[in-house]
């Protein structure tokens, strides 16, 4: 800065920089516009144009029984690995607020050991656990009971996602849990509430946001996952994403590939905005005015 | 309450109740009986006590031995949702997700209350506590003090025989705190309900209370009626929390009838004596206390002891001052608006008759509570 600028600053000049505070978003925007908005663009286009200008690749698509079949499972396994992440995560959040600084820590590392792990590696572990003569079956087996099918199911691929996508539940459930104030509870309590009815009509409502939000998060990655169900799933528990892996890098088919990736984008945009409404709680809105 | 008619409030026996934290007994031996209807405050410095013992008649608390009778039955382990009492806590402690209509209607959902009983009820205890037109707005919508008038109304719809508030006006600023200590006491005249009120402002206490319990360090020093714990305290503790005090110490000396105390070489008498062999020290309220120039004539007052004027302060109704005496102590004075005035720094007399002098047992542990 120039030493002969005032150094009071003078109002009405100043007016127009309102917009200067985002200029600091400015590195990120470049980054995601050119890592995100290109590639995205550049399938949208090799969808519509190739192997010629039209449609044909998403008529091609809704044409076949399969990716229909493929599309829709790619959303009943993502549900169910959301479902399972929830029922796992929520207890486990809630005594990461429960518990005193040092167990929390503890708590906290098991989240994210398996994050410094690769996902290859972590994968393959489970088909040691979950395969036939795996870990899980040799001990039902000991105990007198029959083996059960894990690997190359729909169950398997559930269980392994879910546990590599666990800890993006865990986090956004456990920052809004510790802001709920547990002297509510009490308040409840004096009000004669039993603690379950406390919880259902007090705790629960207030922490909804932390599982819509990691719902949405895990939800989304599931859709997109590859590695897990490639391997510990079989061809009955294909997801699209393995079928555009075999459209691009087995048949070359780009435009195709491309299709496949739009249709998945859309149709999560479109579950979204169906859940919105649902998510959007009412108290939260109030306390913006 | 009207002239007669029956109380509903319920009656509170606390028979020798103690709670212990490991080796700390944060209550030991508390008794209290609460009549039916009455407003009774439990008044300490903080870590006394009171709120401990609100909490254990709240069933937040369980004791470690004692009996606690809420209307003559014995709740010791009854759990919380089961006591029936209203508790209002100075964090308000209102359902963000709620509105103040379903924040009020909360109590009554959970007892199974009839949808038209249970609007009926709601619109008459907002209407009690003047927020009648705020029942569609969400907490965070709310002032403070509304929020507090909100969990007010939550706790007396269900009609609780006794309502507990812990510290409820602590949060909020002084002339709205004023206006909410008279709203208290109207509704508890309006409603005949046993209150349990916890503060540690005095005044506050003074203002509320049918009596006032004084917690100390896990036990009750004295209860009375304001005006008997300022004009009578039993102990030095209440002395100095109640209301303003100076108190004298020095070498005590009693013969008969009357107790002397030498004070950095004067002599101050009191026509009484200190039963029990405890140090006695003298305790005087500000206004039974005159200053003089030395040397003027203090007609009708036996004792006289030298000092400076240390600080004085114009309160517009009078003056008080501080007193500098010659051991190191300090004296607070309150005087009328017609009196003398008198500078920083002035050498004065200070002046009492030893009949207005409470004689009252040392207690060291009083000062470093206080302070």
């Amino acid at each position: 800065m120039s030493a002969h600028e005032p150094t009071t600053p003078s109002a009405p000049k100043r007016a127009g920089w309102a917009w200067r505070p985002f200029a600091l978003t400015l590195p990120a925007l470049v980054l995601l516009a050119a890592v995100i908005g290109y590639p995205l663009l550049t399938i949208v286009l090799r969808s519509l144009s190739e192997p010629q200008w039209g449609a044909q690749n998403y008529v091609w698509f809704f044409g076949a029984p399969i990716n229909l079949t493929v599309l829709q499972r790619t959303f009943t396994i993502s549900a169910w690995v959301t479902i399972v992440c929830v029922i796992c995560a929520y207890p486990y959040a809630y005594l990461m607020t429960a518990v005193g600084p040092r167990v929390r820590l503890v708590l906290v590392l098991c989240v994210l050991i398996p994050f410094w792990v690769s996902g290859v590696v972590r994968t393959l572990s489970w088909v040691i656990l979950l395969q036939d003569s795996g870990v899980i079956n040799s001990l039902l087996r000991a105990a007198g009971f029959d083996g059960i099918r894990l690997i190359r199911t729909q169950t398997g691929v559930v269980i392994g996602m879910a546990q590599v996508l666990l800890p993006f539940m865990i986090l956004p459930l456990y920052s809004v849990m510790k802001g709920i104030d547990l002297r509510l509870m009490r308040a409840a309590q004096s009000l004669g509430a039993r603690p379950s009815r406390a919880f259902f009509t007090v705790y629960l409502p207030l922490s909804l946001p932390g599982v819509y939000a990691g719902a949405i998060i895990v939800f989304i990655l599931a859709l997109g996952f590859y590695i897990t169900p490639a391997l510990l799933g079989g061809p009955r528990s294909t997801m699209l994403s393995t079928l555009v892996q075999t459209q691009v890098l087995s048949l070359l088919q780009w435009g195709r590939g491309g299709a496949m990736g739009v249709v998945l984008l859309v149709t999560t945009f479109v579950l979204l905005a169906l859940a919105a409404p649902v998510m959007r709680s009412r108290y939260r809105e109030a306390g913006r005015s | 309450m009207k002239p007669g008619q029956e109380s509903k409030g319920a009656a509170i026996d606390l028979e020798s109740i103690s709670k212990a934290y490991g080796g700390f007994n944060a209550l030991d031996g508390v008794s209290l009986r609460i009549e039916p209807g009455e407003f009774m405050t439990l008044l300490g410095p903080s870590g006394s006590g009171k709120t401990t013992t609100l909490n254990v008649v709240a069933g937040f608390t369980d004791v470690t031995s004692g009996k606690l009778l809420v209307g003559g039955k014995n709740v010791v382990g009854v759990p919380a949702h089961k006591r029936n009492i209203g508790v209002v806590f100075q964090h308000y402690a209102l359902f963000p997700h709620m509105s103040v209509g379903r924040n009020v209607a909360y109590p009554l959902t959970l007892r199974g209350v009839g949808t038209a009983e249970r609007k009926a009820r709601v619109a008459r205890a907002l209407d009690m506590v003047k927020m009648g037109d705020f029942a569609h707005r969400y907490p965070s919508e709310l002032s403070g003090g509304q929020q507090q008038r909100v969990a007010l109304a939550r706790a007396i719809v269900f009609d609780p025989p006794l309502l507990l508030m812990d510290e409820p006006l602590g949060a909020l600023d002084k002339k709205l705190r004023e206006w909410l200590q008279l709203e208290i006491k109207r509704i508890h005249r309006e409603l005949g309900t046993t209150f349990v009120y916890v503060t540690h402002d005095q005044e506050e206490a003074l203002v509320l209370s049918d009596r006032i319990a004084v917690f100390n360090r896990g036990r009750i020093e004295q209860v009375g009626t304001g005006r008997e714990l300022y004009d009578e305290p039993t102990t030095l503790f209440v002395g100095r929390f109640i209301g303003d005090s100076t108190v004298l110490r020095g070498e005590a000396r009693s013969d008969g009838a009357s107790t002397a105390l030498r004070i950095a070489g004067e002599t101050v008498t009191a026509p009484r004596r200190m039963a029990g062999e405890a140090r006695p020290v003298m305790l005087l309220r500000p206004e039974k206390l005159a200053i003089r120039r030395p040397g003027q004539s203090a007609a009708g007052t036996t004792n006289r002891l030298p000092g400076t004027i240390a600080e004085a302060i114009y309160l517009g109704s009078g003056s008080k001052y501080e007193v500098r005496l010659a051991d190191g102590s300090t004296a607070i004075v309150r005087s009328p608006l017609t009196g003398e005035s008198f500078g920083l720094g002035e050498e004065v007399e200070l002046c009492f008759d030893g009949a207005d002098a409470k004689l009252l047992a040392d207690d060291s542990t009083a000062d470093a509570t206080l302070t």
